[in-house]
């Protein structure tokens, strides 16, 4: 189904929207959402009401606003309809038709991803400037455009926020001891854009679409490899519409299949308890469990255990659908921030890190254990820079 | 009602801001243009009129990079018509955009009769807030500036502005329409328009442009500027370690040091 084709008037004429007429009132998808208990129109509810034409009384509710885009109602329902990534984004559209007013926050959010590429309203032309605390050579295509095996798209929070910046040095030097033949596009890149369709901007996340598709088709590469799941959905799922046909790769897959070299190369002892988050995107959506328990587990003097909720199971932590911009406002509304949840059962494993994937979640979790005091028992870390810290010098 | 929007394009500064060779200007090469954070609160009061009183809304933007954009988001926001002044020499000061608006104003058809003018007060490059004052003098109008709210009379001959003071007191103003308000800041923040609105103005708005006149040469100015530089750090924040107690041992002794107790 095409991402820019598909409206809540022609739904129920394509095939995914008959689905979505199949719906068995199971209420699975309410039980399995995170911020169900608080939604005034779970998604059940909004199902139900859709079918009885009742549509206009969710998008004037803010149900849709504590949507966190987790896949968690998509992976549970017993009819497989596809609500995450179909009716959500559309009902979210209308949504914010009906607002009076975007919170101040997400409005900020979706107005610099537009300008400046990328939410936190930072200078597009330093996206690129991390590069030089890389210690590695990193070629950038804008100054050498020699065609390259991949495309490193780097994203945002991995491009600015310095926490995020931890991963991409530790990616860089990866990549360079592995000997990947890769070039990034520097200040050209720009958010992929995926929390812009799945937040309610499908206009935004289009501008956003076109902008990088013209600007891969500058240069030549066989593959595009990213640090952030949310990146890896897009390309995945909504720019081949635009003739996105490379290969695609997740960056922590990317290093599982690479895993032969990479052993050899992991000669540091690490005497870390790890308990790995499964992001949502890059778990519930493309199933990439194992990947990253493998590299963990790959690493000398790593021991592995699970939090009670893991894989399909695992919590969200908020971050997805726009709820990283949102923070303030569930916090008005009085809800549970997702990833205070999360954290209470990473700490409760006992371990001394929390092993994540996506760029978002290391903000997220080092916010959370430090409202919740537990910034001393614990450490966020990318699975990247733990194998990063692995390699002898 | 027709109430007439001025935008100006301003530098952004969350880019980087060069000083041009000669070091009396930006260098406009390396810059990066937003719409004026009042101009928009202006808009955003323009709407706000709208929407409570009707009205027709023309939005008059000076031409510089990026001002299509900011052209074809005020269409989407609720703006009937967009115009841009074209054929200005760059660079151009703070009474020269005043009187290429002054100028377009008068010259376009349809701009007057208008009831309201509203402008922002200030610009980052305009901190004096002269464009306001100086097309309400050109076209003869009252002017009101640091307005942050504007209400219509019964009769639309006139309107109430509001201005804040210091100290908590708020000013409440009768103007008599046509009227020219400086906008300091809407009685709500400008809004957020959806992307898809902007993009479908795009196919659908056209951007009517005035070409600018040639203006008549108003002698030496009497204001110029002498140089342009960055302020240079004096001095960098010395960051205190240790515990708590040490920490405010020496925040005693460096105060006690410098005179300050």
């Amino acid at each position: 189904m095409s991402a820019c084709s598909v409206t809540l008037e022609t739904l129920p004429q394509h095939p995914e929207g008959k689905e979505i007429l199949t719906c068995l009132q199971c209420g699975v998808c309410a039980g399995a959402c995170p911020y169900g208990d608080v939604m005034e129109y779970p998604p059940r509810r909004m199902i139900a009401m859709m079918r009885a034409g009742m549509q206009e009384k969710v998008f004037t509710s803010d149900s849709l606003l504590s949507c966190v885009a987790c896949y968690a109602c998509m992976a549970k329902c017993p009819r497989g309809i596809r609500l995450t990534e179909i009716l959500l984004p559309l009902m979210k559209e209308q949504t914010l038709a009906y607002l009076p007013e975007l919170p101040a926050e997400l409005q900020r959010a979706l107005q610099n991803t537009l300008r400046y590429g990328n939410p936190m309203g930072e200078p597009s032309r330093k996206r690129a400037a991390w590069v030089k605390t890389a210690g590695v050579p990193i070629r950038s295509f804008a100054e050498d455009r020699r065609p390259a095996d991949a495309l490193w798209f780097v994203e945002c929070y991995t491009s600015y926020y310095p926490r995020g910046q931890d991963n991409s040095r530790a990616t860089a030097r990866l990549f360079h001891r592995l000997g990947v033949d890769y070039a990034i596009l520097g200040n050209e890149e720009k958010c992929a854009g995926e929390c812009g369709r799945l937040t309610w901007e499908p206009g935004l996340f289009e501008t956003l679409m076109d902008y990088n598709m013209a600007v891969f088709q500058k240069y030549q590469f066989n593959r595009v490899v990213t640090s952030c799941p949310h990146a890896h959905n897009a390309f995945k799922n909504r720019y081949p519409v635009l003739g996105f046909n490379w290969a695609l790769e997740h960056v922590t897959p990317f290093l599982a299949k690479r895993l032969d070299g990479l052993n050899a190369l992991l000669t540091r002892k690490l005497p870390y308890l790890v308990t790995y988050h499964d992001s949502c995107c890059l778990g519930r959506q493309n199933e990439f469990y194992e990947a990253p328990r493998q590299l963990l587990r790959a690493i000398p003097g790593v021991k592995l255990v699970e939090m009670v909720h893991n894989r399909v199971n695992s919590l969200c932590c908020g971050g997805g659908g726009g709820g990283m911009w949102l923070d303030t406002y569930f916090k008005a509304k009085g809800y549970e921030r997702l990833s205070e949840r999360r954290v209470r059962e990473a700490v409760a494993t006992g371990a001394d890190i929390l092993a994540v994937s996506c760029p978002y979640e290391i903000s997220r979790f080092e916010d959370a254990l430090k409202v919740l005091g537990y910034d001393k028992r614990m450490m966020v870390r990318d699975v990247t820079e733990l194998l990063a810290e692995a390699m002898e010098e | 009602m027709h109430i007439l929007v001025l935008l100006k394009m301003a530098p952004d500064v969350v880019e980087d801001l060069e000083i041009a060779p000669g070091g009396k200007a930006l260098d406009l090469d390396c810059l990066r243009m937003i719409l004026s954070e009042s101009d928009d609160h202006a808009l955003e009061q323009a709407l706000l009129l709208k929407e409570r009183h009707g009205a027709k809304i023309t939005a008059l933007a000076l031409d510089a990079p990026e001002v299509d954009d900011a052209l074809f988001t005020a269409a989407a926001k609720g703006a009937d018509r967009v115009m841009k002044v074209v054929g200005m020499d760059p660079g151009f000061t703070t009474r020269e955009a005043a009187r290429y608006f002054s100028q377009a104003i008068a010259e376009e058809p349809g701009l007057l009769p208008a009831d309201l003018i509203l402008t922002g007060v200030q610009a980052i490059d305009d901190l004096d807030g002269l464009v306001a004052p100086i097309v309400a003098d050109g076209l003869r109008m009252p002017y009101l500036g640091i307005v942050t709210g504007v209400a219509l009379e019964a009769s639309a001959q006139a309107a109430r502005a509001i201005k804040e003071y210091p100290a908590g007191v708020r000013g409440e103003f009768l103007v008599q329409l046509p009227a020219v308000l400086g906008i300091q800041a809407a009685e709500k923040p400008p809004r957020y328009v959806p992307v898809a609105k902007v993009r479908a103005a795009m196919k659908s708005v056209k951007i009517e442009c005035s070409q600018a006149l040639t203006l008549a040469d108003g002698g030496l100015p009497l204001v110029g500027v002498v140089e342009m530089k960055r302020n240079e750090p004096a001095g960098h924040a010395e960051m205190l370690e240790g515990k708590p107690d040490q920490v405010s041992g020496q925040l005693c002794g460096i105060l006690a040091e410098r005179g300050l107790f």
